[in-house]
Protein backbone atom coordinates (compact mmCIF):
# COMPACT_ATOMS: atom_id res chain seq x y z
CA UNK A 1 0.00 0.00 0.00
CA UNK A 2 1.43 3.34 -0.99
CA UNK A 3 0.40 6.58 0.68
CA UNK A 4 0.73 9.96 -1.04
CA UNK A 5 3.07 12.24 0.93
CA UNK A 6 1.39 15.21 2.61
CA UNK A 7 1.57 18.37 0.50
CA UNK A 8 3.90 21.23 1.35
CA UNK A 9 2.67 24.74 2.23
CA UNK A 10 4.65 27.94 2.60
CA UNK A 11 6.49 28.67 5.83
CA UNK A 12 4.92 32.15 5.58
CA UNK A 13 6.42 35.38 6.90
CA UNK A 14 5.88 34.76 10.64
CA UNK A 15 7.82 31.56 11.38
CA UNK A 16 10.48 33.24 13.51
CA UNK A 17 8.97 32.67 16.95
CA UNK A 18 8.31 29.03 16.09
CA UNK A 19 11.41 27.91 14.22
CA UNK A 20 14.39 30.23 14.52
CA UNK A 21 14.61 31.43 18.10
CA UNK A 22 17.74 29.36 18.78
CA UNK A 23 20.74 31.20 17.30
CA UNK A 24 22.96 28.28 18.34
CA UNK A 25 21.63 26.44 15.30
CA UNK A 26 23.96 28.65 13.29
CA UNK A 27 27.03 27.08 14.88
CA UNK A 28 27.85 23.52 13.84
CA UNK A 29 31.52 23.52 14.72
CA UNK A 30 32.77 20.37 16.39
CA UNK A 31 35.69 19.98 18.70
CA UNK A 32 38.07 18.19 16.38
CA UNK A 33 41.16 20.30 15.71
CA UNK A 34 41.85 18.75 12.32
CA UNK A 35 38.62 20.17 10.89
CA UNK A 36 38.91 23.18 8.60
CA UNK A 37 36.59 25.77 10.11
CA UNK A 38 34.65 27.98 7.75
CA UNK A 39 32.17 30.83 7.97
CA UNK A 40 29.52 30.44 5.30
CA UNK A 41 27.32 33.44 4.54
CA UNK A 42 24.14 33.12 2.48
CA UNK A 43 22.32 36.01 0.87
CA UNK A 44 18.78 35.46 -0.43
CA UNK A 45 17.45 37.81 -3.13
CA UNK A 46 14.33 37.82 -5.30
CA UNK A 47 13.73 38.40 -9.01
CA UNK A 48 14.26 42.15 -8.61
CA UNK A 49 17.43 41.77 -6.60
CA UNK A 50 15.70 42.69 -3.33
CA UNK A 51 16.91 40.80 -0.24
CA UNK A 52 14.51 38.53 1.69
CA UNK A 53 14.25 40.63 4.87
CA UNK A 54 13.84 38.19 7.74
CA UNK A 55 11.25 36.12 5.92
CA UNK A 56 13.45 33.34 4.56
CA UNK A 57 14.96 30.43 6.46
CA UNK A 58 18.02 28.44 5.47
CA UNK A 59 18.69 24.91 6.65
CA UNK A 60 21.99 23.18 5.93
CA UNK A 61 22.92 19.51 6.16
CA UNK A 62 26.46 18.28 5.69
CA UNK A 63 28.98 15.54 6.28
CA UNK A 64 31.93 15.82 8.66
CA UNK A 65 35.49 16.43 7.50
CA UNK A 66 35.84 12.73 6.68
CA UNK A 67 32.76 12.84 4.43
CA UNK A 68 30.54 10.93 6.84
CA UNK A 69 27.00 11.80 7.90
CA UNK A 70 25.70 11.55 11.48
CA UNK A 71 22.83 9.29 10.42
CA UNK A 72 22.13 5.56 10.80
CA UNK A 73 22.54 5.01 7.04
CA UNK A 74 26.16 6.14 7.41
CA UNK A 75 27.51 6.46 10.94
CA UNK A 76 25.73 5.36 14.12
CA UNK A 77 24.77 8.08 16.57
CA UNK A 78 27.50 8.95 19.03
CA UNK A 79 27.63 11.65 21.66
CA UNK A 80 29.82 14.56 20.68
CA UNK A 81 29.92 13.64 17.00
CA UNK A 82 29.59 16.42 14.42
CA UNK A 83 25.80 16.57 13.91
CA UNK A 84 25.81 18.38 10.56
CA UNK A 85 22.59 20.39 10.81
CA UNK A 86 22.09 24.14 10.91
CA UNK A 87 19.12 26.48 10.63
CA UNK A 88 18.95 30.28 10.55
CA UNK A 89 16.57 33.00 9.42
CA UNK A 90 17.81 35.73 7.10
CA UNK A 91 18.42 39.17 8.58
CA UNK A 92 16.96 42.41 7.19
CA UNK A 93 19.60 42.32 4.43
CA UNK A 94 18.68 38.79 3.42
CA UNK A 95 21.83 37.35 5.00
CA UNK A 96 22.70 34.66 7.50
CA UNK A 97 26.06 33.17 8.47
CA UNK A 98 26.82 29.65 9.66
CA UNK A 99 29.95 28.72 11.58
CA UNK A 100 30.81 25.25 10.38
CA UNK A 101 33.56 23.08 8.91
CA UNK A 102 34.48 22.22 5.38
CA UNK A 103 32.95 18.81 4.69
CA UNK A 104 34.88 15.87 3.27
CA UNK A 105 34.02 13.91 0.15
CA UNK A 106 30.90 11.76 0.34
CA UNK A 107 30.42 8.51 -1.56
CA UNK A 108 28.48 8.70 -4.84
CA UNK A 109 26.10 5.90 -5.88
CA UNK A 110 28.62 4.87 -8.55
CA UNK A 111 31.18 4.07 -5.87
CA UNK A 112 33.24 7.15 -6.69
CA UNK A 113 33.36 10.21 -4.46
CA UNK A 114 31.36 13.40 -4.71
CA UNK A 115 33.10 16.77 -4.38
CA UNK A 116 32.74 18.41 -0.96
CA UNK A 117 29.29 19.99 -0.73
CA UNK A 118 26.62 21.14 1.70
CA UNK A 119 22.91 20.47 1.10
CA UNK A 120 20.73 23.58 1.46
CA UNK A 121 16.97 23.93 1.92
CA UNK A 122 15.41 27.35 1.34
CA UNK A 123 12.07 28.18 2.98
CA UNK A 124 10.42 31.58 2.49
CA UNK A 125 7.25 33.56 2.24
CA UNK A 126 6.28 33.17 -1.39
CA UNK A 127 7.55 29.59 -1.72
CA UNK A 128 4.77 27.03 -1.41
CA UNK A 129 7.41 24.30 -1.40
CA UNK A 130 10.94 24.70 -0.11
CA UNK A 131 13.83 24.75 -2.58
CA UNK A 132 16.73 22.31 -2.53
CA UNK A 133 20.23 23.25 -3.65
CA UNK A 134 23.88 22.48 -2.91
CA UNK A 135 26.89 24.57 -1.97
CA UNK A 136 30.18 23.53 -3.58
CA UNK A 137 33.49 25.28 -2.97
CA UNK A 138 35.04 27.31 -5.78
CA UNK A 139 38.51 26.14 -6.67
CA UNK A 140 38.14 22.61 -5.33
CA UNK A 141 39.75 20.30 -7.91
CA UNK A 142 37.16 17.59 -7.10
CA UNK A 143 34.42 19.77 -8.63
CA UNK A 144 35.58 18.80 -12.11
CA UNK A 145 34.58 15.18 -11.50
CA UNK A 146 31.47 15.62 -9.37
CA UNK A 147 28.54 13.58 -10.73
CA UNK A 148 25.90 16.12 -9.65
CA UNK A 149 27.68 19.19 -11.00
CA UNK A 150 28.02 17.27 -14.26
CA UNK A 151 24.20 17.23 -14.54
CA UNK A 152 24.06 21.03 -14.43
CA UNK A 153 24.47 22.98 -17.70
CA UNK A 154 27.98 24.39 -17.68
CA UNK A 155 26.84 28.02 -17.87
CA UNK A 156 24.82 27.61 -14.65
CA UNK A 157 27.36 25.66 -12.57
CA UNK A 158 28.91 28.78 -11.06
CA UNK A 159 25.65 29.45 -9.21
CA UNK A 160 26.45 26.43 -7.04
CA UNK A 161 29.95 27.59 -6.06
CA UNK A 162 30.57 29.40 -2.80
CA UNK A 163 33.23 32.06 -3.20
CA UNK A 164 36.01 32.84 -0.81
CA UNK A 165 35.78 36.43 0.35
CA UNK A 166 39.00 37.93 1.71
CA UNK A 167 39.60 35.87 4.82
CA UNK A 168 40.38 32.29 3.67
CA UNK A 169 37.83 30.91 6.16
CA UNK A 170 35.01 33.17 4.90
CA UNK A 171 32.80 31.90 2.08
CA UNK A 172 29.72 33.46 0.53
CA UNK A 173 26.89 31.88 -1.40
CA UNK A 174 24.18 33.90 -3.14
CA UNK A 175 20.74 32.34 -3.37
CA UNK A 176 19.12 34.11 -6.31
CA UNK A 177 15.53 32.90 -6.29
CA UNK A 178 14.67 34.18 -9.74
CA UNK A 179 16.00 35.99 -12.79
CA UNK A 180 19.55 36.75 -13.93
CA UNK A 181 22.01 34.41 -12.25
CA UNK A 182 19.18 32.32 -10.80
CA UNK A 183 20.60 29.65 -8.52
CA UNK A 184 20.27 26.07 -9.68
CA UNK A 185 17.58 24.29 -7.66
CA UNK A 186 17.04 20.56 -7.75
CA UNK A 187 14.03 18.37 -8.29
CA UNK A 188 14.47 15.79 -5.56
CA UNK B 1 20.38 2.04 -1.04
CA UNK B 2 17.16 2.79 -2.90
CA UNK B 3 15.94 6.13 -4.15
CA UNK B 4 12.73 7.56 -2.73
CA UNK B 5 9.78 7.55 -5.14
CA UNK B 6 9.23 10.98 -6.72
CA UNK B 7 5.96 12.69 -5.72
CA UNK B 8 3.08 12.04 -8.08
CA UNK B 9 2.48 15.12 -10.28
CA UNK B 10 -0.14 17.47 -8.82
CA UNK B 11 0.16 16.21 -5.25
CA UNK B 12 2.68 18.91 -4.28
CA UNK B 13 2.23 22.64 -4.96
CA UNK B 14 3.96 24.34 -7.85
CA UNK B 15 5.89 27.41 -6.74
CA UNK B 16 4.84 29.66 -9.64
CA UNK B 17 1.30 30.70 -8.76
CA UNK B 18 -0.51 33.58 -10.42
CA UNK B 19 -2.99 33.79 -7.52
CA UNK B 20 -0.31 33.95 -4.80
CA UNK B 21 1.30 37.39 -5.05
CA UNK B 22 4.37 36.64 -2.93
CA UNK B 23 5.41 33.93 -5.39
CA UNK B 24 5.71 36.33 -8.33
CA UNK B 25 9.22 37.55 -7.56
CA UNK B 26 10.36 34.53 -5.57
CA UNK B 27 9.43 31.40 -7.51
CA UNK B 28 12.33 30.21 -9.69
CA UNK B 29 11.77 30.46 -13.45
CA UNK B 30 14.37 27.96 -14.56
CA UNK B 31 13.41 24.29 -14.61
CA UNK B 32 14.53 22.26 -11.58
CA UNK B 33 17.33 19.79 -12.32
CA UNK B 34 16.64 16.17 -11.36
CA UNK B 35 18.99 15.16 -8.57
CA UNK B 36 19.82 11.49 -8.10
CA UNK B 37 19.39 10.48 -4.46
CA UNK B 38 22.81 10.06 -2.90
CA UNK B 39 23.82 9.62 0.71
CA UNK B 40 23.56 13.42 1.02
CA UNK B 41 19.80 13.30 0.36
CA UNK B 42 18.93 9.96 1.96
CA UNK B 43 20.49 10.91 5.28
CA UNK B 44 19.19 13.90 7.20
CA UNK B 45 19.18 15.64 10.54
CA UNK B 46 17.83 13.64 13.43
CA UNK B 47 15.69 15.49 15.89
CA UNK B 48 18.30 16.14 18.54
CA UNK B 49 19.01 19.76 17.63
CA UNK B 50 16.90 21.24 20.42
CA UNK B 51 16.02 19.80 23.79
CA UNK B 52 12.27 19.35 24.14
CA UNK B 53 10.61 20.60 27.32
CA UNK B 54 7.90 18.62 29.07
CA UNK B 55 5.12 21.14 28.36
CA UNK B 56 6.35 22.19 24.91
CA UNK B 57 3.37 20.40 23.32
CA UNK B 58 0.80 22.24 25.44
CA UNK B 59 0.51 25.79 24.10
CA UNK B 60 -2.06 26.66 26.77
CA UNK B 61 0.49 26.17 29.56
CA UNK B 62 3.34 28.44 28.50
CA UNK B 63 2.27 31.16 30.93
CA UNK B 64 0.75 31.03 34.39
CA UNK B 65 -2.68 32.04 33.08
CA UNK B 66 -4.62 30.33 30.29
CA UNK B 67 -4.86 31.95 26.86
CA UNK B 68 -8.15 33.25 25.42
CA UNK B 69 -9.91 31.08 22.90
CA UNK B 70 -11.41 27.72 22.16
CA UNK B 71 -9.22 24.97 23.65
CA UNK B 72 -8.36 22.21 21.16
CA UNK B 73 -6.40 18.98 20.97
CA UNK B 74 -4.59 18.29 17.71
CA UNK B 75 -3.24 14.78 17.35
CA UNK B 76 -2.41 12.25 14.69
CA UNK B 77 0.04 9.74 13.35
CA UNK B 78 3.08 10.37 11.18
CA UNK B 79 3.80 7.59 8.73
CA UNK B 80 5.80 6.92 5.58
CA UNK B 81 4.63 5.97 2.10
CA UNK B 82 4.49 2.32 3.16
CA UNK B 83 2.17 3.19 6.05
CA UNK B 84 4.78 2.57 8.73
CA UNK B 85 4.94 4.98 11.62
CA UNK B 86 7.91 7.35 11.58
CA UNK B 87 9.31 6.86 15.08
CA UNK B 88 10.45 9.86 17.10
CA UNK B 89 9.81 12.40 14.33
CA UNK B 90 10.26 15.99 15.50
CA UNK B 91 7.10 18.08 15.02
CA UNK B 92 7.24 21.87 15.45
CA UNK B 93 4.12 24.03 15.19
CA UNK B 94 3.35 27.74 15.23
CA UNK B 95 0.10 29.65 14.86
CA UNK B 96 -1.85 32.88 15.35
CA UNK B 97 -3.81 33.45 18.56
CA UNK B 98 -7.60 33.16 18.79
CA UNK B 99 -7.99 36.69 17.44
CA UNK B 100 -5.90 35.92 14.36
CA UNK B 101 -2.71 37.70 15.42
CA UNK B 102 0.81 36.26 15.45
CA UNK B 103 3.32 37.12 18.13
CA UNK B 104 5.67 38.52 15.50
CA UNK B 105 6.90 42.08 15.06
CA UNK B 106 5.84 42.06 11.41
CA UNK B 107 2.18 41.23 12.07
CA UNK B 108 0.26 44.52 11.90
CA UNK B 109 -3.25 43.09 12.02
CA UNK B 110 -5.14 45.31 14.51
CA UNK B 111 -6.32 42.38 16.61
CA UNK B 112 -5.27 41.97 20.24
CA UNK B 113 -2.16 40.08 21.29
CA UNK B 114 -2.78 37.61 24.10
CA UNK B 115 -0.21 37.98 26.90
CA UNK B 116 -0.82 34.32 27.75
CA UNK B 117 -0.24 32.89 24.32
CA UNK B 118 3.05 32.48 22.46
CA UNK B 119 1.71 30.19 19.74
CA UNK B 120 4.70 27.90 19.22
CA UNK B 121 5.18 24.32 20.36
CA UNK B 122 7.20 21.16 19.73
CA UNK B 123 6.94 17.48 20.37
CA UNK B 124 8.75 14.29 19.44
CA UNK B 125 6.43 11.57 18.16
CA UNK B 126 6.39 8.25 19.98
CA UNK B 127 7.85 5.01 18.61
CA UNK B 128 4.76 4.47 16.41
CA UNK B 129 4.76 8.04 15.05
CA UNK B 130 1.90 9.35 17.21
CA UNK B 131 1.97 13.00 18.29
CA UNK B 132 -0.36 15.25 20.28
CA UNK B 133 -0.67 18.97 21.00
CA UNK B 134 -3.01 21.02 23.17
CA UNK B 135 -3.62 24.56 21.93
CA UNK B 136 -6.36 27.05 21.19
CA UNK B 137 -8.09 27.38 17.84
CA UNK B 138 -6.33 30.08 15.80
CA UNK B 139 -8.38 32.88 14.28
CA UNK B 140 -8.63 33.76 10.60
CA UNK B 141 -6.71 36.89 9.61
CA UNK B 142 -6.54 39.32 6.71
CA UNK B 143 -3.60 39.56 4.33
CA UNK B 144 -2.87 41.76 1.35
CA UNK B 145 -2.72 39.17 -1.39
CA UNK B 146 -5.85 40.49 -3.09
CA UNK B 147 -8.87 42.63 -2.20
CA UNK B 148 -10.54 41.42 1.02
CA UNK B 149 -8.21 38.43 1.32
CA UNK B 150 -8.41 36.33 4.51
CA UNK B 151 -6.42 33.25 5.41
CA UNK B 152 -8.50 30.36 6.73
CA UNK B 153 -7.65 29.36 10.30
CA UNK B 154 -4.52 27.19 10.19
CA UNK B 155 -1.64 25.79 12.21
CA UNK B 156 1.84 25.67 10.65
CA UNK B 157 3.64 22.32 10.93
CA UNK B 158 7.35 21.54 10.43
CA UNK B 159 8.52 17.92 10.42
CA UNK B 160 11.73 15.94 10.13
CA UNK B 161 11.53 12.30 9.10
CA UNK B 162 14.17 9.73 8.30
CA UNK B 163 16.14 11.77 5.76
CA UNK B 164 16.52 15.15 4.09
CA UNK B 165 13.96 14.19 1.43
CA UNK B 166 11.34 13.65 4.14
CA UNK B 167 11.57 17.26 5.31
CA UNK B 168 8.11 18.84 5.32
CA UNK B 169 6.70 22.25 6.18
CA UNK B 170 2.94 22.47 5.77
CA UNK B 171 -0.26 23.93 7.22
CA UNK B 172 -3.23 22.21 8.86
CA UNK B 173 -6.72 23.60 8.28
CA UNK B 174 -10.03 23.12 10.10
CA UNK B 175 -13.08 21.35 8.66
CA UNK B 176 -15.98 23.49 7.46
CA UNK B 177 -14.01 26.73 7.21
CA UNK B 178 -15.76 28.88 4.53
CA UNK B 179 -12.43 30.54 3.64
CA UNK B 180 -10.84 27.28 2.49
CA UNK B 181 -12.16 27.32 -1.12
CA UNK B 182 -10.90 30.92 -1.52
CA UNK B 183 -7.34 30.38 -0.26
CA UNK B 184 -4.59 30.69 -2.92
CA UNK B 185 -2.06 28.97 -0.67
CA UNK B 186 -4.09 25.79 -0.19
CA UNK B 187 -5.30 25.97 -3.79
CA UNK B 188 -1.68 26.04 -4.98
CA UNK B 189 -1.88 22.24 -4.70
CA UNK B 190 -3.45 21.04 -7.97
CA UNK B 191 -4.72 17.67 -6.72
CA UNK B 192 -8.04 18.01 -4.85
CA UNK B 193 -7.43 14.91 -2.75
CA UNK B 194 -4.00 16.21 -1.69
CA UNK B 195 -5.66 19.50 -0.70
CA UNK B 196 -8.38 17.74 1.31
CA UNK B 197 -5.75 15.89 3.31
CA UNK B 198 -4.49 19.19 4.77
CA UNK B 199 -7.92 19.68 6.39
CA UNK B 200 -8.02 18.07 9.82
CA UNK B 201 -11.00 15.98 10.89
CA UNK B 202 -13.14 16.72 13.92
CA UNK B 203 -12.75 13.64 16.11
CA UNK B 204 -14.99 12.82 19.07
CA UNK B 205 -12.52 10.18 20.29
CA UNK B 206 -9.87 12.91 20.71
CA UNK B 207 -12.38 15.34 22.21
CA UNK B 208 -12.21 15.51 25.99
CA UNK B 209 -15.53 15.97 27.80
CA UNK B 210 -15.94 19.41 29.35
CA UNK B 211 -12.40 20.32 28.31
CA UNK B 212 -11.37 20.50 24.63
CA UNK B 213 -12.44 19.70 21.06
CA UNK B 214 -10.28 17.17 19.24
CA UNK B 215 -8.98 17.36 15.66
CA UNK B 216 -7.10 14.57 13.92
CA UNK B 217 -4.34 15.38 11.45
CA UNK B 218 -2.34 12.46 10.05
CA UNK B 219 0.82 13.23 8.10
CA UNK B 220 2.60 11.19 5.44
CA UNK B 221 6.33 11.84 5.01
CA UNK B 222 8.28 10.83 1.92
CA UNK B 223 10.29 7.66 2.12
CA UNK B 224 10.04 3.94 2.35
CA UNK B 225 11.60 1.97 5.10
CA UNK B 226 11.57 -1.38 3.35
CA UNK B 227 13.41 -4.07 5.27
CA UNK B 228 16.27 -5.98 3.62
CA UNK B 229 13.94 -9.00 3.35
CA UNK B 230 11.42 -7.01 1.35
CA UNK B 231 14.17 -5.58 -0.82
CA UNK B 232 15.12 -9.10 -1.83
CA UNK B 233 11.54 -10.21 -2.33
CA UNK B 234 10.62 -7.27 -4.52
Amino acid sequence: MSHIPTASQTVGPFFNFGLTTDADLGNLVGSEMKDERIRLTFRVTDGEGAPAPGDAMIEIWQADSAGRYAHPLDLPAEAGRFHGFGRLETDLNGRCTFETIRPGRVAAPSGNLQAPHISVLVFARGLLKHLHTRVYFAGDPANAHDPVLALVPEERRATLLAKQCGDPAAWSFDIVLQGAGETVFFDV
Amino acid sequence: MTEYPRPRPGTQPVNRQEAYGSSHRRAPRQPLIALPHTLSELTGPLYGHNPIGESDNDLTRHFSDAPQGERIIVAGRIFDEDGRGVPHALVEIWQANSAGRYRHAGDNHPAPLDPNFLGAGRVVADAEGNYRFTSIKPGAYPWRNHHNAWRPAHIHFSLFGSGLLSRLVTQMYFPGDPLIPLDPILNGIPDIDARQRLISGFDTSLTEPEWALGYRFDIVLRGRRATPFEETAR
